[in-house]
């Protein structure tokens, strides 16, 4: 691993704790935590840096956030977010990334709707796949019921991975090598 | 750069990061694997006890809670419907001990002091192809540039505001992370031309 | 003494820097000219960050293409912008950096890093976080940071540039103070007025190079 690739490794964890400063968008009043752009950080971590820059940019935000840093979108931080509901969700990220960096190293010549389908596959499936039994196991709920919570985020997250992509590609095209 | 350390001195400020962590892991694996609201219950009391002997007032404890009310609420709702008001307690109990126990370490233990413990654990990871001394660049180079970044977002909010932008996430992260992709060649050229061996 | 011999930079298809020879002993150097004329490119040849695409680079018998480590030893350099350059979160973390690098021991970093740091009257902001720094602090900082290595020849490139007056001057007086060979790319003619030597870049080849005043004043006509 190069300088380089430690500096980028290091650039988009902090890229992902300043996505944080964005402002959520609250959809359901009180009832259900806000969207926030904050894992658009691993969107495009991985489909900027590749798979294992991607994965260890997300893994580096992860290890700040659990040692005590208020990274996390909303000032929070600590093992304590770590175990909690969304826990599932966090600590998917590195792998979500490092998915999203492998579809994408293997095909390069992919046109815009193939990259978005690459995105959505690490950032919503993989996320979700992780993050959903997880919520059920810590609340105890059965997936079905944490499934039908999670749907609700849905459409934020593909919004998400239509912007990720189009900041990708548009990164990529001005910066062939990465 | 600020945590969310609160300074002190008590028994459990002074004892190691590495077994704070370890007894926190441990802690939580116990939380999971028993299934008695009782034993939650007294868990959850024994861990509240803590923060008085942490010299840390219960107010900060409720703090760690508050944002999870709501979702609290949701999943005590949910269980006490389909299920029953024992599995709805014991459910809400059991992720208000773990929330506890884990800020209880992140509230008595620095920032610094965790990743210090964390890299020197690293060292046993050598053989397996791990560099400590690369990880340490990577986490200083991060905490470095978190508020560098931070401040570029905040400018780009402001520079998009005058266009009525300031709430688009594309218009603020595209400039975000091209002036993230410039500004990295010009610090691993720095770093490189201060002896740094990679 | 750096010598070039011939020396040629192009990225692709698009020449930089085309066949200059020159020698440089002179204790201060100024090296100006317009934006994109390749006196960056120039800088960043003489410690090795570029490299020669044909002819070589030589600084005290060391050649940047083989011998890039002890030349970056040799050479330091300051970037334009010091949020670049400053690596670590703390300010005597930062000035550690380089001294580290290069295996000094705990009691020489704790030593340098005192005396650096009373030297520009900074001392108390040792334990200070870097981006809380203000523009001429940072600076003074990415300077100390390269100075405690005890470079034998200091590179800046634009380090004037994104300074206040206040703050240009208090910099312009560190660097004339400064014992070792200073190389200075600048887009600041008031920093250079006392310098030994200037050269302007144009085109990427030397359009003029001799003593302060008469150079400056063909690149004043040059640009108009």
């Amino acid at each position: 691993m190069t300088t380089k690739d430690i500096v980028y490794i290091a650039l988009f964890a902090a890229l992902t704790a300043a996505l944080g400063l964005m402002p959520p968008i609250h959809f359901a009043g009180a009832a259900l935590p806000p969207i926030t752009a904050q894992s658009l950080g691993v969107m495009l971590a991985g489909a900027v840096l590749g798979a294992k820059r991607g994965g260890f940019a997300l893994l580096l935000f992860i290890a700040l956030v659990a040692v005590g840093l208020p990274l996390l979108s909303g000032g929070r931080g600590g093992f304590g977010v770590l175990l909690g509901t969304s826990g599932g969700f966090l600590l998917a990220w590195p792998f979500c990334a490092a998915l999203i960096g492998y579809l994408i190293e293997n095909d390069s010549a992919a046109g815009p709707v193939k990259t978005g389908v690459y995105v959505a596959l690490g950032g919503i499936a993989l996320m979700y796949a992780a993050g959903i039994p997880w919520m059920a196991f810590i609340g105890k709920l059965g997936l079905g019921k944490s499934l039908s919570i999670m749907v609700a985020y849905v459409p934020g997250d593909l919004v998400k991975v239509v912007l990720a992509t189009l900041i990708a590609r548009g990164l990529r095209r001005a910066y062939p090598n990465l | 750069m600020l945590d969310l350390y609160s300074p002190g001195t008590s028994v459990l400020h002074r004892l190691s990061p590495g077994v704070k962590m370890l007894s926190m892991a441990l802690g939580a694996t116990l939380l999971f694997l028993n299934q008695s609201l009782l034993i939650t219950a007294a868990a959850t009391l024994g861990i509240l006890a803590l923060y008085p002997v942490a010299r840390l007032p219960l107010t900060k404890a409720a703090a760690q809670l508050r944002p999870l009310l709501v979702i609290f609420a949701l999943f005590f709702a949910v269980q006490w419907y389909f299920e029953s008001l024992t599995l709805a307690a014991y459910v809400v109990l059991r992720l208000a001990a773990l929330i506890l126990l884990a800020s209880l370490v992140t509230l008595t233990t620095r920032s610094s002091d965790m990743i210090d413990t964390m890299t020197r654990g690293l060292r046993h990871l050598k053989p397996l192809g791990v560099h400590p001394e690369k990880v340490s660049l990577a986490i200083s180079l991060a905490l470095r540039f978190i508020p560098v970044l931070a401040q570029i977002t905040t400018e780009v909010r402001e520079a998009q505001k005058v266009r009525g932008l300031e709430r688009s996430v594309i218009a603020v992260a595209m400039p975000m992370a091209i002036r993230a992709i410039k500004i990295a060649d010009d610090i691993s050229d720095a770093i490189d031309s201060r002896g740094y061996r990679s | 003494m750096i010598t070039l011999n011939n020396v040629s930079v192009s990225f692709g298809e698009r020449v930089v820097l085309n066949s200059l020879s020159l020698t440089l002993t002179e204790r201060r150097i100024a090296v100006i000219g317009a934006n994109g004329s390749g006196k960056s490119t120039f800088a960043r040849l003489l410690n090795g960050l570029a490299l020669p695409t044909s002819g070589e680079v030589i600084v005290d018998g060391l050649n940047s293409a083989k011998k890039g480590r002890e030349l970056r030893r040799k050479v330091g350099f300051v970037f334009q912008n010091p949020d670049n350059q400053i690596v670590m979160p703390v300010v005597e973390e930062d000035l550690a950096f380089g001294m580290k690098n290069l295996g000094f021991s705990k009691d020489d970093i704790a030593a340098k890093t005192d005396e650096i740091l009373a030297r520009y009257n900074m001392s108390d902001l040792r334990e200070h976080p870097a981006h809380l720094l203000s523009g001429g602090q940072k600076q003074l900082i990415a300077i100390s940071g390269v100075l405690v290595m005890d470079p034998a020849i200091v590179v800046m490139d634009e380090p004037t540039t994104l300074l206040d007056l206040r703050n240009k001057r208090r910099v312009a007086r560190a660097v004339a103070a400064l014992p070792q060979m200073v190389i200075t790319v600048t887009h600041d003619l008031d920093l250079i007025t006392d310098y030994d030597r200037v050269i302007v870049i144009d085109d990427g080849g030397v359009f003029a190079d001799g003593p302060p005043a008469e150079v400056i004043a063909a690149y004043q006509e040059l640009m108009a």
